[in-house]
């Protein structure tokens, strides 16, 4: 009959108003900022340099500053220098570490590559800022941060890499203490017998 | 038949209290003078009134429409220059604000005198129709003895000047779309004057405070004798209900004005406050048919039930009123657009013969008048199945050859 | 009088204007405002009931009629040609007669000479005078305009098969 399907759509309307007061499946607004929408873990916005001790996560980068990130970026966004002493010689640190934000576009490539786990992905989007040129380049002090936060940010990722990291750690431990006795006991048998290679380092995962 | 004026002094403090407030304004001044000024004061109560329902009114829109839609609405502007939000009560003035200072763009082509004029007219005319609705036992602005009669010709003049807003613009598509408008304002004047004509005959008087004094009463001691009581009267109601929503240009009967629709239609030459007045007479508009709706058939400033004759009367009409507003905005929010095939269908082979036919049942109910209880229930029961009948038989008629729409690609 | 003098002044400048003008809808808008003069002489005249009547019907209908064949039967915007000067004399004698035919009938009719203490013509009467004497005048008028309505619908719903629903 005519009308029904009326009254059935003002029905619904009706579930609708008087359940946004107190339902919350009917009012699915969030009202950003005073309300963040809780982001999933996987959500990634802008890389960030991981460092080992939380209270000087900048002192303790894991970073070496072998440059692979920065080769590998699609476009070119990170700016390596490595440390080096008074003499020349490389200090497995960097000295310069910028990334461009207004480049970056948040491809992961630079996390998927770095074989120390030394960058890793933020999630922080809210950095619009009115300062064109200098505000939009991060450098290391801005890039640091200590494993404690990378474990809030990614936590399942967090352990995984731990997790690798400490049996790397064993596996080199228990590798050097394979190759310890056995240089002590070889020249008591064989004295021209050339020493065992070193099996290669497992890479990081 | 004019009813005889309520006597003032018999009414209660609080249905007196807006007079007392005029007469200490205006009693220490000469007679025509003192006629004048309390004109004025009359005047000057329903533009600020009405104006400021109306600013409430588009804030209550958004923020019913948007928790219909499951979201907050509105809720950030609040005092200005401070911190505090009221939930979004502030956002009319930001509206009016934002309105007043955009520039007032005039098309080099349009006619400068009709493209001014036409949201004036509009405004003025729609701004009359408040004159005679009774807003409380004491506190009809003017009694005319032809009350209702004036109002349909205020509200028919409104129809000119929305031609002249599409015809001054100079745009091939507001002409259009003012005419695809006037088109749809003339098909439904005509069930909303069948509809009304019932209530005069049942009433026996073309004055709006008649019409509220044939309301009086109450059927065994609770029920309110007001017209939308009957089945003449409900049937009248929900056709008076459709065009008025037509005729103020209102959801599910916005084609003129949809943003999908020719753009704006005939006010898309229109910016600034010209807009802004061309949307508050609209509301305006809505607002003046919503208040007649309540005059005729909701019994107007009648309390419904006998014991609660302490809310004074303008309190009464006030609730009512809004309470039809917010039928109003929840039937925006529910209903799709109607095409203008589709409104003009409903209006002429739907509406104008069930106005008839309904006039036919109000008047045998009129003459049915005189019967004992004994036969009340066949009078009630031949009144329904007189309404009912052509409305599921009209019914069938409309959507006679629609079917659900199947997709052979989707 | 003064109001009188103001309205009929009104009404016949909006009237003169509008067969001056050379834009038709110009022309079509001020006769329009001519009718609401008229009107304001009826309520001058204290009857409301017809000044309603008259705004309803001639500036709520009768002009959407006008304004409807103007726009439907012409390109708008072309102006309206100026009369040629050989067209005034043979309109100033047909108005001219007009003029006097309606002088005459006014003037020779026997109306009552205006008394201070006219009596109140309200709605009522003017149902009971309409119903009473000519009623049957008034019974064909209607039929008349409820079968011509009938007879718009039916014309319109017989063309309802070739329209998509």
């Amino acid at each position: 009959m005519l009308g029904t399907g009326l009254l059935h759509g003002l029905k619904v309307t009706a579930r609708n108003l008087v359940g946004s007061f107190h339902d919350p499946a009917r009012m699915v607004t969030t009202q950003y900022p005073e309300e963040r929408t809780r982001l999933p873990e996987n959500y990634r916005n802008f890389p960030f340099l991981l460092g080992d001790d939380p209270a000087d996560p900048l002192g303790t980068l894991r970073c070496v500053a072998c440059q692979i990130c920065e080769k590998e970026c699609p476009p070119q966004c990170i700016y390596i220098v490595m440390e080096r002493d008074e003499k020349g010689k490389a200090q497995k640190r960097p000295k310069v570490f910028d990334i461009d934000l207004s480049v970056c576009m948040s491809c992961q490539i630079c996390v998927e590559v770095c074989p120390f786990d030394a960058i890793k992905m933020d999630q922080e989007f809210e950095i619009a800022t009115a300062d064109r040129f200098t505000g939009l380049l991060r450098h290391k002090e801005d890039l640091a941060r200590s494993n404690a936060y990378y474990h809030q940010l990614h936590p399942t990722e967090a352990a995984a890499v731990d997790a690798a990291l400490a049996e790397q750690k064993a596996r080199q431990a228990a590798a050097k203490a394979a190759k310890a006795p056995a240089p002590a006991a070889a020249p008591l048998a064989t004295p021209a017998v050339p020493p065992t290679p070193l099996p290669p380092a497992a890479p990081a995962p | 038949m004019n009813p005889p004026a309520a006597d003032p002094l018999s009414a209660g403090l609080l249905e007196r209290l807006p007079l007392l407030a005029r007469d200490a304004l205006t009693s220490g001044l000469p007679e025509p003078w003192r006629w004048v000024s309390n004109s004025l004061l009359a005047i000057l109560a329903i533009i600020v009134v009405f104006s400021s329902l109306f600013a409430l009114l588009t804030l209550a829109e958004r923020k019913v429409l948007a928790r219909v839609q499951n979201r907050p609405g509105p809720n950030r502007a609040g005092l200005p220059l401070t911190r505090f939000r009221l939930g979004g009560l502030g956002q009319p003035l930001a509206d009016g604000i934002k309105m007043l200072t955009k520039e007032d763009i005039v098309p080099r082509g349009a006619d400068p005198v009709l493209h001014f004029l036409a949201p004036v007219v509009l405004l003025a005319l729609s701004l009359l129709t408040f004159a005679v609705l009774p807003y409380g036992r004491l506190l009809v602005p003017v009694e005319l003895e032809a009350g209702v009669l004036y109002f349909f010709a205020a509200g028919a003049a409104t129809e000119l000047a929305l031609f002249m807003a599409g015809w001054a613009s100079r745009n091939k598509y507001s002409l259009l779309a003012a005419m695809r408008a006037l088109a749809q304002l003339i098909s439904y004047e005509l069930p909303l004057l069948l509809a009304v004509v019932p209530v005069v005959l049942l009433a026996g008087s073309l004055s709006t405070s008649g019409i509220v004094a044939a309301q009086a009463g109450w059927d065994l001691g609770f029920l309110p004798r007001w017209f939308v009581l009957t089945p003449w009267g409900f049937a009248s109601f929900l056709i008076f209900l459709t065009a008025a929503l037509a005729e103020s240009n209102r959801s599910p009967f916005d084609l003129p004005e949809a943003e999908s629709e020719l753009i704006a239609g005939h006010l898309t030459e229109y910016s600034g406050f010209k807009y802004a007045l061309f949307f508050m007479a609209e509301y305006l508009g809505m607002t003046a048919l919503a208040g007649l709706g309540v005059t005729l058939f909701l019994g107007g400033w009648r309390e419904p039930l006998p014991f609660l004759e302490f809310v004074p009367s303008y309190a009464w009409f006030g609730l009512k009123l809004l309470a039809l507003l917010f039928v109003f905005i929840w039937i925006r929010a529910t209903f799709p657009r109607l095409r203008i095939d589709q409104l003009t269908r409903l209006a002429w082979k739907f509406l104008v013969p069930l106005a008839l036919l309904n006039l036919g049942t109000a008047a045998l109910w009129a003459l049915t008048a005189g019967w004992g209880p004994a036969l009340q229930p066949l009078r009630w029961l031949g009144a329904t199945a007189l309404v009912a009948g052509p409305f599921v038989l009209l019914g069938r008629g409309l959507t006679a050859g629609l079917r659900p729409r199947t997709y052979r690609f989707a | 009088m003064i109001a009188l003098a103001a309205i009929a002044l009104c009404t016949l400048a909006a009237a003169a204007v509008a067969l001056a003008l050379r834009d038709l809808i110009h022309s079509a808008l001020l006769l329009i405002a001519s009718w609401v003069g008229i009107a304001a002489f009826y309520l001058w005249a204290g009857a409301e009931f017809v000044a309603f009547a008259q705004v309803l019907i001639y500036v709520g209908a009768i002009s959407m009629v006008v304004l409807f064949a103007v726009l439907l039967t012409r390109p708008p915007t072309a102006p309206v040609s100026p009369a040629r000067s050989g067209r005034a004399v043979p309109g100033f004698l047909a108005g001219g007669a007009v003029l006097g035919l309606l002088a005459g009938a006014v003037l020779s009719s026997p109306l009552p000479a205006g008394t201070d203490a006219t009596p109140a013509f309200g709605v009522r009467e003017l149902g009971l005078k309409l119903l009473v004497p000519h009623a049957g005048a008034l019974l064909a008028t209607g039929a008349l305009l409820t079968v011509a309505l009938l007879g718009a619908v039916v014309l319109a719903a017989g063309r309802g098969k070739e329209d998509a629903p």
